[in-house]
């Protein structure tokens, strides 16, 4: 039914047509943050953590990029449509490390 | 009800369609356009996701197993000079988001200021890497026939204490060494790659925008060069992390 629908406006669906324009400020903001964590995760490299050395490194690897993800690209204002698109690419990503992990993990398990 | 949504639409659709040249006939509006505009590069990033997570998924395995050659070989690399470049890759970005906002406001001489503030911090960012690559060839680290394995099979003593600076590895475990740096070449070299894509279209971008193209209400192609530059960016916010600081001796 909703083929029938003629709505080039988008009245259906008012989140389509919005444009939101991001200023300076929100961006200076960010960039301080991303130069902050990077001074952070160099910091925490050189402090004895064991096993949660690489954990804490990459947690803030995760979350620089998403914070660039959700302002430098936007993504934070977009419509459902690519807010969707995005995390089901780095979703399929994290299937495809987990699985291929585990392959290499168990397939000498009881073979000696 | 239905119908009478048709009607106000369609008429307000077709005054849009002479208003704006830049709107292609097969999009019924802007707004229409611009996000399968964004929907379509989001695609190829996804794709471009693929590509760096195969290598990704290499060094998370090699590291695995062959740990003591990772750590011995990421402390190889310099750490000034990585945090340096990761800032300036970060300012870059900032640039070019700074880029986007100008080109939307229809700031001319703005837009065409970050661009080329952008171009500049990318191209330093390709300096530095051919500084520490230059190094590598110096010191025999490039994987292949002239890899040289002394300096991880006995490394050189610390003056102050007298011991190793480094744990020193058996030879075979010091040739995996190579996996590290083939990883390392792959992937900072691909990274490096895409962002010799990126100045060039930048180039060709700074020229549009000097002629005014993206700042009477069409920004498509800033924006989605934006997302390719910013994805660029986060790849290496992995990189450096991963190859860097995998362990800097933490306590001693």
């Amino acid at each position: 039914m909703s083929s029938q629908y003629h709505d080039p406006a988008n009245v259906t669906n008012p989140e389509h047509s919005e444009h939101h324009i991001i200023g300076p400020g929100t961006y200076i903001l960010v960039y301080v943050s991303l130069l902050i964590l990077t001074g952070l995760t160099v910091a925490a490299a050189f402090v004895d953590l064991g096993i949660l050395n690489p954990v804490l490194a990459v947690g803030i690897a995760c979350v620089k990029g998403t914070v660039v993800i959700l302002f430098f690209m936007h993504v934070f204002y977009q419509s459902k449509l690519i807010k969707l698109t995005v995390t089901a690419g780095f979703f399929t990503f994290l299937v495809l490390i987990t699985m291929t992990l585990s392959d290499y993990m168990s397939r000498a398990w009881g073979l000696w | 009800m239905d119908n009478a949504i048709v009607a106000t639409h369609d008429t307000h659709v077709e005054e849009h369609h002479v208003e704006l040249p830049q709107l292609r006939h097969h999009f019924e509006t802007e707004e229409q356009q611009r996000e399968a505009g964004t929907f379509g590069m989001w695609l190829f990033l996804l794709t471009e996701i693929m590509f760096f997570g195969g290598l990704f998924f290499a060094y998370l395995l090699y590291r695995n197993w062959y740990n003591p050659a990772f750590v011995a070989a990421s402390n190889q690399l310099s750490i000034p000079l990585g945090t340096v470049n990761t800032a300036v890759l970060i300012s870059s970005g900032f640039f070019m988001a700074l880029g986007v906002w100008a080109a939307e406001v229809r700031k001319k001489s703005l837009l065409v200021l970050f661009l080329i503030l952008t171009n500049i911090a990318g191209l330093a960012f390709l300096g530095v890497k051919a500084v520490e690559y230059k190094e590598k060839w110096d010191k025999h680290h490039i994987p292949g026939a002239h890899f040289d394995i002394t300096e991880f099979v006995n490394p050189p003593l610390n003056p102050k204490t007298g011991k190793p600076v480094e744990e020193p590895l058996s030879p075979d475990m010091a040739q995996k060494t190579q996996l590290f740096f083939v990883l390392y070449f792959a992937m900072t070299g691909m990274h490096a790659l895409h962002m010799v894509i990126g100045i060039v279209l930048l180039f060709w971008l700074t020229y549009r925008a000097n002629r005014g193209e993206f700042t009477e209400g069409y920004v498509a192609p800033i924006e989605n060069f934006g997302l390719y530059w910013h994805f660029v960016d986060i790849v290496w916010i992995f990189l450096f992390p991963l190859l860097y600081l995998i362990n800097r001796h933490p306590g001693t």
